[in-house]
C-alpha cells in the first residue's frame, strides 16, 4: 500500500500568492495513496527539509512529492533529503507549480486547479516509481588532449602536474598551434615565441605526458571514464628514435618551392621540413605529396645525407589504441576563407594580407626577420590600411558572430607597425572598438594616443590598384562622408572560424556543434567547459572565438574537471537507463537501430549445455544515457526506461 | 452567452529543451493560458504515440509534443526519431479520423521562453475554436477500448 507524502511549498509568496496551497493540500489529502499532505513557507530551507525527513520516518512514507519550484532547481536537494531519511532518492518527485503554474497564470482559481492536477499526476507517477541504485563505473586515469596549441598544452600540463597521465595529440608535425605563429601578444606585447616555446618544451619533456604529433583521432568508443580511442599516427618517414634533428636533410632537399603553411604562404619550405625553427619535437617530416621521390621514384637526397639513417621511405601510418578516462578537445580555429571578400582583393593583390600573415611579417622568426615589408616588392609600406570585421559580424557572408580578438590584434598591429616604421601612417576601418578585458581598453587607447593609430569608423566598400598603390574607398560615418586612402599594404582582420573538419570530429566524439562548427558546451553560462557528453570537455577556440587568456583559463578549468573525475576510483551515474526484459524480447533489433550510443548489444541466450537458444538485446549500462528512444521503438514492449517507465507515464497522464 | 469553452491540453516535452523553455517562460514571468499540463520526459525520442492516445482517452482536447530543435538534441538524434515517428503517426491519425489540429508538434529550445508562451497562447486558442474533442470519446464508445493500455 502506497504511503505518499505531499509537501506543498509556498516559496515565500511566489507560489502562495496565486495558488491556494491550503486547497491544494486538502485536495491531496483525500487522494488515494496519500498518507499526509503538508504546506510550509520554504521546504528547501533547513527546517523545511527536516520536516520532510521527519515525516518520512514517522509515517514510513513510500514516496514523496514536493510541489514547489522546477525540478531543475531543487530535485537534487529534496532527493538528498529523502535519502538522508532512508528513502530511496528516486522515490521523490517534484511537482513544478512555480515556473509552470503560479508564475505564468493570472487567475488564482485556475492556477490552483492546475496545481492540483500537476501534483495529482506526479502522485500517480511516484506510486509506480521503483527504488533505483546509482550505477558505478570504473575510471581510467588517463586523459586525452586533442590539439597541441596553447589551450591543449595548458590543459595537458595542468593535468600532468597534478599527477594525471596525459596523451597529447597534435595533427601537425609540431606543437604550438596558432600562438606559435604570433609575433607579440596583446596587451603586454610579450613575444609570443618567448612565452609559448618554453611551454611546448615543458609539455614534450613531461614524464606524465605522452606526446603524439602528426597524429589524428580515428575512432572514439565508450563512455566517461572508459573511452577506447584509436589514434592514427601518420607516417613521418623519419624515424623519431634515430633522428637527431641536425637538419642536414632539409638543406639538401631539392624540392624547395613548396608554400610554407607556418608562414601563411609568405615563405617557401622544402619537402622534408620542420614547420618552424623552434618546433617541438624538432625533427622533420616528409611531405609525401610534394616529395620528389614519392612523385617520381627518384631522389632520396635526404636519405643519403642523413648521418643516422633515420629516413625510412617504407614507413606507414600506425594505429594506436588507448584506454582513456576523459577527453579535452582543444582543436582551435582557422582563419576564414578570404575569397568571400572579393571586394577587398585578397589573392588578387599580393599586398593585401590577412591578420595572421601580418603576424608572420612582424615576427622576428618570420620570413622577413620581423621587418614589415610588402610581399610584392619588399619595400617598407608608408601607409597601411587595416580593415576590421572582414568576415565577422556580417550575416550576409554567413558569420553573424564577433571574432572577439580582431579589435585587439588590429590595435596591436598598428602599434607594431608604428614601432618599426616611425614615419608610417595607419588607417583602421572599424565598426566598433571592442576592447573588453584586463588592460585592453588602455591598450587600444595607447595605440591611438601614443602610436598614432588612425581610426576611421566605417566600412570599406572597394579596393583597387592605381599607380602602384592600393586605393581603399570607404565611409567615415562619424564625419558622414566617403574617404579614399592610398595604401601600400592592406591587412584584413579576418574572422576566426572552426577547423574545417570540426563537424567530423564532433561526430567521432559524439559531441554537438553549432551551425558554424564550434563545439557546443553543456550550458553556456554554468557549464561552459563540459559538453553534453559526459567526460568530454572543451578548451579554447574550438568552442568559440576567444583570446589567449580566455583559452588558458578554459584549459585550466578543463584540467580541474578532469582531475575531479580522476580523484575518484568509481563514478556514480544517474540510473535512468533502459532495461530489457529478455523473456519477451524477440530480437528484432529495432532498439539497436534507434540507440544513439550503440549501447544495445546482442546477447546469446544458451541452455545449460551451452547451446544457443536465441539472441536478445542487452543494454550496456555504462553506455546508455537514458534517452528512451529504444523504448518507443520496441515492438514487444520489452525495453523500458527506469525512472520513466511506460507504467509511470501512463499513470501520470491518467492523474491529470 | 455561456462561458467560453476551456480546452484541456496535455503536453509531452523533453526535459532538456522544451521543459527548460517552459521554466524560462516562468522565470521571465510571461503569462499564458492555464490549459496546458506538462508531462516531462527525458527526450522526445521517449514519447510513444500511445501516450498521445492515452491523453485523449483521459479527456484531453488537444496534445502538444515538443522537444529540442533538429540538430540540438541532448541525446544527439532522439528528436529525429521522434520527427519520423510523428510523420507516420500523423498519417495514422488522419486515417482514423482524428483531426490533425488536435495534435501539435513543435521545437522549442531552452532559450525560447517567449516562443513557448506564444505557442501555448496560439494552440489554446486553436483548440478552443475546435471545441471539445467529443468525437474521440464517441469513437471509443463505438469501437470498445481503442486506447486502453
Amino acid at each position: 500500500m502506497a504511503k505518499i507524502g505531499v509537501f506543498v511549498c509556498h516559496c515565500g509568496e511566489n507560489i502562495a500568492a496565486k495558488v491556494d496551497c491550503t486547497k491544494l493540500v486538502a485536495a491531496m489529502e483525500g487522494h488515494p495513496g496519500v498518507a499526509i499532505a503538508h504546506e510550509y513557507k520554504y521546504f528547501c530551507s533547513e527546517p523545511g527539509q527536516e520536516s520532510i525527513k521527519k515525516a518520512v520516518t514517522e509515517h514510513g512514507l513510500t514516496g514523496v512529492i514536493v510541489a514547489a519550484c522546477s525540478p531543475r532547481m531543487h530535485e537534487a536537494t529534496f532527493r538528498t533529503a529523502c535519502a538522508e531519511a532512508g528513502l530511496n532518492p528516486y522515490l521523490c518527485e517534484i511537482a513544478n507549480i512555480r515556473e509552470q503554474c503560479s508564475w505564468v497564470h493570472n487567475d488564482g482559481e485556475q492556477a490552483t486547479q492546475k496545481a492540483i492536477e500537476i501534483t495529482r499526476s506526479l502522485v500517480e507517477k511516484v506510486k509506480r516509481n521503483n527504488e533505483l541504485q546509482p550505477i558505478e563505473v570504473p575510471v581510467t586515469k588517463r586523459a586525452l588532449v586533442i590539439g597541441g596549441g596553447i589551450a591543449g598544452i595548458q590543459a595537458a600540463l595542468d593535468i600532468a602536474n597534478a599527477g594525471g597521465e596525459v596523451v597529447l595529440v597534435e595533427r601537425e608535425a609540431s606543437l604550438g598551434g596558432h600562438m606559435a605563429q604570433l609575433s607579440e601578444t596583446f596587451p603586454t606585447l610579450d613575444c609570443s615565441q618567448c612565452i609559448m616555446t618554453p611551454r611546448m618544451v615543458e609539455a614534450a619533456r613531461h614524464p606524465k605526458i605522452k606526446l603524439l604529433t602528426y597524429s589524428e583521432i580515428e575512432k572514439v568508443e565508450g563512455y566517461i571514464g572508459n573511452f577506447n580511442v584509436t589514434i592514427r599516427q601518420k607516417a613521418r618517414y623519419v624515424d623519431m628514435n634515430l633522428c637527431t634533428g641536425c637538419g642536414e636533410c632539409i638543406l639538401k632537399c631539392p624540392a624547395k618551392k613548396i608554400t610554407g603553411e607556418f608562414d601563411c604562404g609568405l615563405a617557401n619550405r622544402t619537402a622534408i621540413y620542420t614547420p618552424f625553427a623552434q618546433a617541438v619535437p624538432n625533427k622533420p617530416v616528409i611531405d609525401s605529396d610534394n616529395c620528389i621521390y614519392f612523385k617520381n621514384g627518384k631522389c632520396k637526397a635526404c636519405q643519403r645525407i642523413c648521418p643516422t639513417g633515420a629516413i625510412n621511405f617504407e614507413m606507414e601510418d600506425e594505429l594506436v589504441e588507448l584506454e582513456i578516462g576523459a577527453i579535452v578537445v582543444a582543436t582551435g580555429f582557422q582563419v576564414q576563407n578570404t575569397a568571400l571578400y572579393g571586394e577587398y582583393g585578397y589573392g588578387r593583390y599580393p599586398d593585401v594580407l590577412t591578420g595572421l600573415q601580418f603576424e608572420r611579417l612582424a615576427s622576428a622568426s618570420g620570413p622577413t626577420g620581423g621587418k614589415i615589408q610588402r610581399p610584392s616588392d619588399g619595400k617598407e609600406p608608408e601607409t597601411v590600411v587595416f580593415i576590421q570585421c572582414a568576415g565577422s559580424r556580417d550575416p550576409s557572408k554567413g558569420i553573424a558572430y564577433c571574432s572577439k580578438i580582431c579589435c585587439m590584434y588590429t590595435a596591436k598591429h598598428a602599434m607594431l607597425y608604428a614601432h618599426k616604421n616611425h614615419d608610417g601612417n595607419t588607417r583602421i576601418f572599424y565598426m566598433d572598438i571592442r576592447a573588453a578585458g584586463k588592460g585592453y581598453d588602455e591598450f587600444t587607447r595607447r595605440a591611438i594616443e601614443e602610436d598614432g593609430a588612425g581610426y576611421v569608423r566605417g566600412r570599406v566598400s572597394k579596393l583597387w590598384e592605381e599607380n602602384g598603390k592600393l586605393m581603399v574607398r570607404g565611409a567615415d560615418t562619424l564625419l558622414g562622408r566617403p574617404v579614399e586612402v592610398a595604401a601600400d599594404m592592406v591587412v584584413l582582420a579576418t574572422a576566426m572560424v572552426p577547423q574545417p573538419d570540426s563537424k567530423e570530429l564532433g561526430k567521432t566524439l559524439g559531441i554537438g556543434y553549432d551551425e558554424y562548427g564550434f563545439f557546443n558546451e553543456a550550458h553556456l553560462k554554468l557549464r561552459p567547459v563540459e559538453t553534453a557528453t559526459a567526460g568530454i570537455f572543451l578548451a579554447g577556440t574550438c568552442q568559440s572565438p576567444k583570446d589567449i587568456p580566455d583559452s588558458v583559463a578554459q584549459a585550466s578549468a578543463c584540467a580541474s574537471k578532469v582531475l575531479a573525475l580522476f580523484s575518484r576510483e568509481k563514478l556514480e551515474r544517474e540510473p535512468i537507463i533502459a532495461t530489457n526484459n529478455e523473456a519477451t524480447c524477440s530480437g528484432c533489433w529495432g532498439c539497436v537501430l534507434a540507440c544513439p550510443y550503440n549501447a544495445i548489444e546482442k546477447k546469446d541466450l544458451t541452455d545449460r549445455a551451452g547451446n544457443l537458444i536465441r539472441r536478445v538485446a542487452s543494454v550496456n549500462a555504462g553506455l546508455c544515457q537514458g534517452c528512451g528512444t529504444c523504448v518507443t521503438f520496441c515492438r514487444s514492449n520489452s525495453i523500458d526506461l527506469a525512472g520513466f517507465t511506460e507504467k509511470q507515464i501512463f499513470a501520470a497522464v491518467m492523474g491529470l | 452567452m455561456s462561458e467560453p469553452f476551456e480546452p484541456k491540453i496535455v503536453a509531452f516535452v523533453c526535459t532538456y529543451c522544451t521543459y527548460a523553455g517552459a521554466d524560462l517562460a516562468g522565470t521571465s514571468r510571461l503569462k499564458y493560458p492555464p490549459n496546458v499540463r506538462i508531462v516531462r520526459l527525458p527526450c522526445t525520442g521517449r514519447i510513444s504515440p500511445m501516450f498521445i492516445l492515452k491523453a485523449f482517452q483521459k479527456g484531453a482536447d488537444g496534445v502538444l509534443v515538443s522537444g529540442c530543435h533538429p540538430g540540438d538534441c541532448h541525446f544527439d538524434h532522439g528528436n529525429y526519431h521522434a520527427r519520423r515517428r510523428w510523420t507516420a503517426f500523423n498519417a495514422l491519425l488522419h486515417f482514423t479520423g482524428v483531426p490533425e489540429e488536435r495534435v501539435k508538434f513543435s521545437w522549442i529550445s531552452a532559450a525560447e521562453g517567449i516562443k513557448f508562451a506564444e505557442l501555448i497562447d496560439s494552440i489554446t486558442e486553436e483548440i478552443r475554436q475546435a471545441g471539445p474533442f467529443e468525437q474521440y470519446h464517441k469513437l471509443i464508445a463505438e469501437t470498445g477500448s481503442v486506447a486502453s493500455v
